[in-house]
């Protein structure tokens, strides 16, 4: 439904619902179906990156310091990174709003 | 100059798809539609039509091989029947909503259980809320005509809806009928090459079918709502232009000596012929009774059906289809919900009839006349029932 906010009209969608323009699933922000997201202890983190390739949204980036930063628009909580993470430094706390 | 002939009212149809120069068909052979796909098929196998036909596994996969195709800028034909179009079903919504300008002809046909191969209005009055327009010819030569003026509505970019066009299976498919054929070059004339407004491209990238969220799902149902109801000012000015290119008028709503009748039937498809049959000959005996009969179901021409019914007394309604622990047929449903709260709405007889391939005949229009004069003379009026089941109406004596 691309780039929409405030939500449209029914007279601002595009013939048949169509999404015309390329890249638009970026502007749904799919992270608000999360019920727990995933707290990192950076003490006990060594950088080793495994959450990253293992995140199916592809959600999860080093960031300048060298540790994994969550992009929380688009983490669903599903939690693989925190069965992956070998050293154990990663849990879930539930979203409170 | 056009040519009449002697055809079966399937092949005219398929010639009239034909004549269409249409760029794809996708279909799978059910009784009693096969002819039209089948002549298709040998028209395309002759290259006698420049088209692909795609054979496909099953009619779910004809309405989606459909919506491909009529996506991608196809000019797009198919045509079902009964379990057919119900094994369509989920993709019917979608052609819709994606506003595909697929044209299917629907030879009606009764659906299962029992199975039955004969004609009734089930198949296509349990796909009534898909949001196809919905179009009914009562011969092979209206069905042959609506053809090409089916596409010209589809493609309309006012309009851009699949449209469903609608005839008695057997009585009129595979019925021989004197037909004026009209050749590519007549229809040229009337029916322009498809421009599609929007179409998968490589070069132009789009999505057609995203997710609805909740946020959208409802304004997505308002706009094709909307699209549905703009439709008829097109379609109203489409059948003109045909009538006056080609001399044969057809109008949403279809009336027959309704001008001086208190009782008028109401009904779709061939059954109004053989009612006009009848209504020339209890005329003669001094009966005062007319016909409306709706060529177009969807949108459901509102303010043309209740100008057709003004003044008259009482409607007898000819459903040929009906829900079963519900309230009695379509038809007549509907014509309630346009007459309800009016100023001296007509009384409403309903009646059941016609199912799986009963014979509609005089003696059963005679039955309806005396409960629409029973009604006329003060009468109560009768809750809706099926008048030709043997053993009578369950719960009535």
């Amino acid at each position: 439904m691309a780039k929409q906010s405030p939500a449209p009209n029914w007279q601002d969608l595009a013939l048949g619902c169509a999404t015309l323009e390329a890249g638009s699933s970026k502007y749904q922000k799919t992270g608000d179906w999360r019920s727990s997201r995933p707290i990192w202890n950076f003490e006990q983190c060594v950088k080793c990156g495994v959450c990253t390739v293992y995140c199916p949204e592809g959600c999860l980036k080093m960031n300048a310091d060298g540790y994994p930063q969550v992009d929380l628009d688009y983490c669903k909580g599903c939690a693989i990174c925190v069965t992956e993470c070998w050293t154990g430094c990663i849990s879930m706390e539930e979203e409170k709003d | 100059m056009a040519v009449r002939k002697g055809i079966e009212s399937s092949l005219a149809i398929a010639e009239a798809a034909a004549a269409c120069n249409v760029d794809c068909i996708a279909a799978y052979p059910i009784t009693p539609q096969t002819h039209i796909v089948e002549h298709l098929s040998e028209l395309v196998n002759d290259g006698e039509l420049d088209a692909e036909f795609i054979p496909v596994e099953s009619e779910h996969s004809a309405m989606s091989c459909c919506c491909g195709t009529a996506a991608a800028g196809a000019r797009t034909f198919t045509a079902t029947s009964s379990q057919g179009l119900a094994l369509m079903h989920e993709i019917m919504f979608i052609a819709a909503n994606l506003r595909l300008p697929i044209v299917m002809t629907v030879a009606n046909r009764a659906l299962s259980a029992p199975i039955n191969i004969w004609n009734d209005h089930s198949d296509v009055m349990t796909e009534r809320d898909c949001g196809w327009l919905q179009i009914f010819a009562e011969n092979g030569q209206e069905a042959t005509d609506l053809v090409p003026v089916c596409h010209r509505i589809a493609e309309d970019k006012r309009v851009l809806l699949p449209i469903m066009l609608n005839f008695d299976g057997f009585i009129v498919s595979h019925v021989v009928e004197p037909i004026e054929m009209l050749d590519r070059d007549e229809i040229a004339t009337f029916l322009p090459d498809y421009e599609p407004q929007q179409r998968l491209d490589v070069d132009y990238p789009i999505t057609m079918g995203p997710v609805g969220m909740p946020e959208v799902y409802t304004e997505a149902k308002m706009a094709h709502e909307a699209a549905v109801q703009n439709a008829y000012g097109p379609i109203c000015e489409i059948l003109d232009e045909f009538g006056k290119k080609f001399g044969r008028t057809y109008k949403p709503v279809e009336t027959y000596k309704t001008e001086d009748a208190d009782i008028v039937f109401v009904m779709m498809g061939a059954t109004a012929e053989t009612c006009m049959s009848w209504v020339d000959k209890v005329r003669e005996t001094g009966k005062k009774v007319g016909i409306v009969r709706f060529r177009l179901w969807r949108p459901l021409p509102v303010a043309a059906f209740k100008e057709a019914v003004k003044g008259k007394k009482v409607l007898g309604i000819i459903d040929r289809h009906f829900s079963p622990g519900g309230p009695g047929g379509p038809v007549a449903q509907e014509v309630k919900y346009t007459l309800y709260g009016e100023k001296d709405a007509p009384k409403v007889v309903e009646v059941v009839a016609g199912l799986g391939g009963r014979d509609i005949d005089f003696d059963t229009f005679d039955n309806i006349f005396d409960r629409c004069q029973k009604v006329l003379d003060g009468g109560t009026v009768p809750p809706f029932e099926l008048i030709q089941a043997r053993g009578g109406h369950y719960g009535k004596i």
